[in-house]
Order: structure tokens, then sequence, then C-alpha cells
């Protein structure tokens, strides 16, 4: 976004900058007493998480940072989407569709949280199934909604065996076709990879975008 | 299980393993490289049971326990009853921030903690002034069913005089007097809990067996960020409410370690085992790190050591990052346990300030084989303990619940072929 004024550059980079309470009311007199297009206001957000979802990348920015930038991108959109009138012009084509899930016998989904929001800032379309999700379910989930990639979530070690067996059924149900499988938590290695047949592994949110991007054939 | 009379061998046979552990504690060269036990449900594989019977049968916890101590010799065990045979108490208590095997998961799946808001962001004030009022109306009865009722109590300062007398009238309310009688009828389990306990590590220690420690603490940090705020109320108020957390930080540093401090005195036991949630590399920055996390966290272990204890922080995840700030506590006075860090690389940094345990990783001791178990202890035999580190072998974060019984063998027998 290069034609913004000076309003709007200020937006970005409050959002940017983790100044939650300067970047709300000024999107809020945006939107409610200057009349801005709300479309607008929400790609001015979009560019705000981009720099967001850069500097975790790049090691400036952690965990903290992504759950708050979560938070500004909804409240600001809570204000924003019920102003908007015209039907909205063409979605930015989304680079793959990403299914998400944590195996079956496990609750967390702190980590999946993380790595869905930082694929949805990337540009990737992310269904997020749930925790203790069976394997039956990935199954339908997978059959319905045709992903490029499978995200497989754990943090117990009885992940380890979850994630083979559901990996293990969607082979079987040939349902693998074209689609990735990646594996992630924090006790995920190469060792967890190999064990249960996936493509690869992460053990965190920017290895989970890296993975993606290479698959869909978008430079990383 | 009867009581035992420990026999001079036996009392030998304990003396040369704890003294193996404290040696790595004052940073001396012990005889050879003390090795941990530390199961949960890894004991149910163990004994042939489902993890539901081995939270509520405490004679069938405290025999397989017994077997497995016996059969791999260990210089230190953890409280095996107290990791694993909670179910009862946690049943009577109405203990609502788990789920456990027969409870929430499957008979056969480990417990899970339940991450929520048990504390809501504006209710920091009402906490840092009055925390027992605060425990008692508010945060007791969310996280415990037996408690529910005690809303009605009435609040305690300021009552004075007559406003006293009158003022315990409230005891007499329906709501808390049923509060009241679940209360004691579930600290009669917890008690029978405690027995239990008691007489296995006693029965463990008759047989030449210590166990590593009976207390167990948490940082100020993950105190109120895994029991209160919950994991994303935590990480927002590092920016919404930086200043009360700060003050709640300091507050709760205080009175976690009069709780560590009592504990550990009472039991005889030095050791003070922590496990550590919230300082990986990858959760926060160096200066959130230095900010929120390490302050209160360190006062408490100096707090510890001052009293003749030693903190046995267990550092989760991969804190390679924070070796260099972690550094700075007294020489000779901790154990520091590390999953994911690198130990070459701990023992690098701090090798001459703390005794190191741990880290054959997870998924080795599920999914490898007893070879490939014999070259990761052999690895960490020859990089660290034979290099001057004072190392107490064991598993990252313990035994794994699903690891093969011949990989534990073959930790055991590895750590005795290569840590001599």
């Amino acid at each position: 976004m290069h034609d913004m004024t000076d309003p709007e550059r200020q937006l970005v980079e409050w959002l940017a900058d983790m100044n939650e309470d300067d970047a709300v009311d000024l999107a809020k007199r945006m939107l409610l007493e200057e009349g801005a297009d709300p479309l607008r206001v929400l790609e001015l957000c979009r560019a705000g998480m981009d720099i967001v979802g850069k500097r975790f990348e790049e090691g400036e920015y952690f965990l903290p940072e992504l759950v708050l930038a979560g938070e500004m991108l909804e409240t600001v959109g809570a204000i924003a989407k019920p102003l908007i009138r015209h039907a909205p012009g063409e979605e930015p084509k989304k680079l793959g569709r990403v299914l998400i899930g944590t195996v079956h016998g496990d609750l967390h989904d702190i980590g999946k949280n993380i790595v869905s929001f930082m694929l949805d800032i990337n540009g990737f379309e992310v269904k997020d199934i749930g925790v203790d999700v069976p394997v039956q379910t990935f199954l339908k989930e997978i059959d319905a909604y045709k992903p490029d990639v499978i995200g497989l979530s754990g943090f117990l070690t009885l992940a380890f065996d979850a994630m083979k067996e559901t990996i293990a059924a969607i082979d079987g149900a040939g349902l693998r076709g074209h689609a990735k499988i990646m594996i992630g938590g924090g006790q995920i290695d190469e060792t967890v990879r190999s064990y249960t047949g996936a493509d690869a592994f992460g053990t965190n949110a920017v290895d989970a975008v890296s993975l993606c991007k290479r698959w869909v054939g978008v430079a990383a | 299980m009867t009581d035992l009379i420990q026999t001079p061998e036996a009392k030998a046979a304990f003396d040369a393993r704890w003294q193996r552990v404290m040696d790595c504690v004052a940073l001396r060269q012990p005889d050879r490289m003390p090795i941990g036990m530390q199961p949960t449900f890894w004991l149910a594989k163990y004994g042939g049971i489902s993890c539901k019977q081995l939270m509520y049968d405490y004679e069938a916890t405290k025999a397989i326990a017994e077997r497995a101590v016996l059969e791999f010799e260990p210089d230190v065990h953890s409280p095996l009853v107290l990791a694993t045979a909670s179910g009862n108490a946690l049943e009577a208590i109405g203990f609502k921030q788990l789920n456990w095997p027969g409870h929430g998961v499957g008979d056969d799946q480990p417990y899970q903690y339940i991450d929520r808001e048990y504390m809501k962001p504006e209710e920091y004030d009402e906490f840092l002034f009055d925390p027992t009022g605060f425990y008692l109306q508010k945060y007791l009865p969310r996280v415990a069913g037996a408690f529910e009722g005690f809303e009605d109590l009435p609040s305690l300062p300021g009552l004075h005089y007559f406003r006293l007398v009158g003022g315990i009238r409230a005891f007499a309310k329906p709501s808390v007097r049923a509060a009241l009688e679940k209360v004691i009828k579930a600290a009669e389990e917890v008690e029978r809990f405690a027995a239990h306990h008691a007489a296995f590590t006693q029965r463990m220690t008759a047989l030449g067996f210590p166990v590593s420690y009976t207390t167990t603490s948490v940082s100020p940090y993950d105190f109120i960020a895994d029991y209160f705020r919950g994991a994303t109320g935590m990480m927002k108020d590092l920016f919404r409410n930086k200043d009360k957390l700060l003050e709640l930080l300091d507050k709760a540093s205080v009175f976690l370690l009069r709780h560590a401090v009592a504990g550990a005195q009472a039991s005889g036991n030095p050791v003070v085992f922590i496990p550590v949630h919230w300082a990986p590399d990858a959760f926060m920055s160096p200066k959130q790190f230095e900010t929120f996390w390490w302050p209160s966290f360190r006062r408490m272990l100096i707090g510890l050591i001052d009293a003749g204890l030693i903190p046995m922080p267990m550092w989760e995840a991969d804190c390679t990052k924070r070796l260099e700030v972690i550094r700075d506590v007294p020489p000779g006075k901790c154990i520091y346990w590390f999953e994911r860090t690198d130990m070459v690389r701990a023992f690098e940094v701090l090798g001459d300030v703390v005794a190191l345990r741990g880290n054959l990783s997870p998924s080795l001791m599920t999914t490898g084989t007893p070879d490939e178990v014999d070259a990761a202890v052999r690895h960490l035999a020859e990089n660290v303990f034979h290099k001057g580190g004072r190392l107490i072998l064991d598993c990252a974060f313990g035994i794994p619940d699903e690891t093969p019984v011949a990989n534990v063998r073959a930790m055991f027998d590895a750590a005795r072929k290569y840590g001599g």
C-alpha cells in the first residue's frame, strides 16, 4: 500500500507498534466520525498485520505481540464490518487452503491458534477444526474442504501415535492426493516426523508459514 | 505393604545415592553420574494397568512404583504417588482446572490442564488489595466445586467489635455450611492421599532409595499465567496491565516463597521442584523475559537458597537464549533441569554455576530403539559429565508415558556403563 494519507499511515504504524489504544481510537474515529470506507480501514489493518508478521519472522516480535495484534484486528473488524454497505470488491486471492486441528487425545490449542493466525495474515485460507479431533473428523473435513496443506498439532507425547494414526487413515482413505501434511508442537522433531509419515514438521508459526508458502509455490 | 526398618546396608546405599546428587549440587565430582527417575503415567504402561487405575488405586500405584524403583535402582526417584494417585482427592475437591483419566479424558490418557481465564483483567486490584479475600470469595469457587458457597462468606477485613460478632452469621448460611462440609470431606481424602505418599516415601527410604523432592513450586509469572489469567490473557496483560502485573508478580513471589520454604522444611527434603512453563525462547522477547519473568523468579530462587533449600527449576522447551540471564545465581546451590535446550550448550554456559539434569528427548524415548537410547546417554556422559558437568541423567521431563520399557532399561544400563 503506497498511496496512504498521513492518518492512514499513522494507523498502520500504531497497529504494527502495538500501540493498541491509539490505533483503536483512530480506527474508530475514521469509521464512526469521518465516514471512512470500512473496507479501506480493514485493508490498513492488513498492512499493519503484515508488518507484525514480518517482525515475528525476524525475531523482533514474539507470541505476546501476535496475540495483541489478533485482538486489535478483531476489535477494529467488529466496528468496521457492520458498516460495509456495498458488496465487497473482489477479495484478494488466497494463496491456498490449510486445514488445521489438534489430534485426538490432546486438548492443547495455543500453538495451533498462533499458527492459524500467522497463516491467515500471510494470505492463506485457514479452517481450524479445533482440538481432540477424531481421525474420522479429519477425514470428513479433508474430503469436504480439499485443503492444499493439512496441519496436525499436538503438545503431548501421546500425539505422536495420534498423528501417525491420523496420517495413516488419510493415506488409507486416499485423501492425501496432492495435499501436504505438516505436524507441529513442542515435542515434535525429525524423529517424530519420520515416525508419523508427515511431509514436514515445525516447532513454531514461522516454520508453518514457510512450509505452506513453499508448498503452494510462493517464495517464503 | 508393611513398615520396614532401614538396614545398615540400605542406609549405606541411600546415603551413597543422595551424596551423588548432593555432590552435583555442590559442583563436586560424584563417584559416578547419578540417574533420576520421574515417570508419571508411564507407570501404568509398566504395570499393565490403565491410567485411570493408576490415579484412583493407591495400593496398585504404590506396588507398581515400588517395582519400578527396585528394578531400575535410580539414585533419586520422583514422588511417585503424589504425581499419579490424585484421582480420589481431585474428585473430592471437585477440581475444575484439570481433565484426568476417567474424568474428561479417556481412561488411558494422561491428565491435561485446562487453560482458561480464571481471573478477569479487571480483578487485578481486588487480588492485589486482599489476596486472601479474593481467593475465598472468587478464585476457590471458580476452580474447585467443593468451595462453591464460599462466595457468600463475608469480607473479613473490617469486621470488628459487634460487627465481627454479627459478621460471622454468614457461616450459618446453607450454601456456606454445605461448602464447609464438602471441603472437610475433601481434606480427609487429601489426608489419605498424603498418607499413602508418606508411607511410600518412607518405605523407599528404608529400602535405600531417596526421593528427589517432595515440594513443588512455581514461578510468579507462571503462577499468574497458568492458574489465573490464562495464556492469552497473560500475554495481553504484558501490554494492557503492565504495572498491575508487575505489582502482582512482586507480591506472588513473597507468598509463593513462603509456601515453598514451609513445605520443604516440613518435609525434610531440601529440593524444591519448579516446572517452568513460560520461559522458553519462543514465548517472549529477551526484554520481556528480563522485565516480567526473571526478576520475581530470581528473588524466589535466592529466597529458597537463603533458607538452605535447593531449587530445581525444570526449564521446559528450548531456553538457549535465556542461559546467560539465568546464570545469575550463587554457584553450587541449584539444579537446572533442561528439557529441549542443548545440554552441551547449557554445560558450557552454566557448568560452573549449577548442577544439570536431563535430557533424553521424548521422541527418542518413545519411538527410538534401545541402541539409540544408549548412544544418546553416551553422548551426554562423554560431552557433559566427563567434561566436568555435574549432570544428573534423566529424560527431558521425566519418562514419557508411551516409552517402551526396553528403552528405560537401556537408559539406566547406559548411564551405568558410561557414567562411571
